[in-house]
């Protein structure tokens, strides 16, 4: 519809919008994060929850205990390698549309412990990330922030044609392969179809 | 509280066989150590624990050490005699240090409010020869730590209530606080590394880590 038009309607009182939008306006205004903390993170996602930040300004109070009923994983903290297979069975549970946020240095990197044997180098190894918020651990603003990214993102998402979102490709997964304990680490160390090893450079 | 040669006096008379060492420790706080051969070691915890003047009844920590094979070079000054003339000649002296495990607990006591006393044992090596008596039947406290040592530094400890990992998964196979532990070479690319990621970065390169 022409944008002028809109406007001239609007003015007149008369609202008009797609499907798509306010759909996806619904969606973005009511997400329901999984109630589930890995670390030090964890407590700036509960500030972030409570009184002085308030997600409940952007419909996204209602911490859910199960991941049936939530859309949107906060992995807030370190995972550990031991930890790795229940965060990929948690997100496999979710049902789509769901999101997933990396809060942290730990969980989009492995952090400060990223040499360390027992955890895990970035979530995004094993399950899809939409956003990534750096800091160690990010103040409750960087996650308003990167909670309002994916809001945008939501809204953005087309519902038909070739870019609409991996939930609406039937043939695309909505489960990823849970890693299983090897002798010596996660098998595999990471899902290849999601994320590959950075190409070296020598020198 | 008694001296540490006190008590080791005292552990020889009650434990008979037990051989009882002192390791000095040089640094400021002079926290010397008791140690004990591993045979007595169950018997010589119960003494502690029981004995009227000490009462340890609460360890606080424990903790394991791993010593892997060494060359200790030490310089000494011997005479010689060098064209007719005698003459003091450094010598480097070359003694070859048998690997073991160690494990350390700290003891306090809580009714004599005194402590810590600091026990150590040692494994016969580090291969097969890894068992130690578990002491925490003496001291429930030991229970997880003695895990921990177990699953990071592959000690196993005869007694133990429950000896399974506790950090690690069950199917683990490595012990990761061994000095000769090597990772799966899980390098990536690094804009600047240093230090000990250098080294990793170079032998990544140079393909000589098992993949």
């Amino acid at each position: 519809m022409d944008e002028g038009l809109k406007n001239e309607l609007q003015k007149q009182g008369v609202f008009t919008t797609t499907l798509e939008g306010i759909y996806n306006w619904g969606r973005q205004n009511s997400v329901w994060p999984l109630q589930f903390g890995l670390a030090c993170c964890a407590i700036e996602m509960i500030a972030t929850s409570m009184a002085r930040f308030d997600l409940a300004r952007f419909g996204a109070e209602v911490f859910r205990p199960s991941p049936r009923q939530a859309d949107l994983m906060i992995v807030a903290g370190t995972v550990t390698k031991k930890m790795a297979p229940q965060v990929v069975r948690l997100y496999n549970q979710m049902p789509e549309p769901k999101y997933v946020i990396a809060m942290g240095a730990c969980a989009i990197s492995g952090g400060p412990f990223k040499q360390g044997y027992n955890v895990l180098k970035g979530i995004d190894r094993y399950i899809p990330v939409d956003v990534h918020i750096p800091g160690c651990p990010p103040r409750p603003e960087a996650l308003l922030h990167a909670f309002m990214t994916l809001q945008q993102k939501i809204a953005s998402q087309p519902l038909t044609g070739d870019h609409r979102p991996r939930h609406l490709h039937a043939e695309l997964p909505s489960e990823f392969p849970v890693p299983a304990f090897g002798a010596h680490d996660l098998e595999p160390p990471n899902n290849p179809s999601l994320w590959q090893a950075p190409a070296l450079r020598r020198g | 509280m008694e001296t540490l040669d006190q008590i080791k006096l005292r552990i020889e008379t009650a434990v008979p066989g037990a051989i009882v060492g002192i390791l000095p420790n040089d640094s400021p706080s002079a926290q010397c150590s008791l140690w004990v051969s591993r045979e007595h070691g169950r018997a010589v915890a119960e003494l502690l624990r029981a004995d009227a003047n000490l009462k340890l009844d609460y360890c606080s920590n424990a903790t394991g050490i791993d010593w892997p094979e060494a060359e200790l070079t030490e310089k000494i000054k011997v005479k010689q005699v060098v064209d007719g003339v005698e003459k003091e000649v450094e010598e480097v002296k070359r003694t070859l240090r048998p690997g073991c495990l160690e494990v350390v607990y700290h003891l306090y006591s809580m009714e004599k409010k005194h402590g810590p006393v600091i026990l150590r044992m040692r494994t016969g090596n580090r291969a097969d020869q890894v068992h130690l008596p578990s002491l925490t039947p003496v001291w429930r406290s030991c229970e997880f730590q003695e895990r921990e040592i177990y699953d990071l530094y592959g000690l196993v400890f005869d007694g133990h209530p429950d000896l399974r990992r506790i950090l690690m998964w069950d199917g683990f196979q490595d012990f990761p606080m061994r000095k000769d532990y090597v990772g799966r070479d899980d390098y990536e690319y690094e804009p600047t590394p240093h230090d000990e990621l250098l080294e990793k970065a170079k032998l990544h390169q140079a393909g000589e880590v098992k993949k």
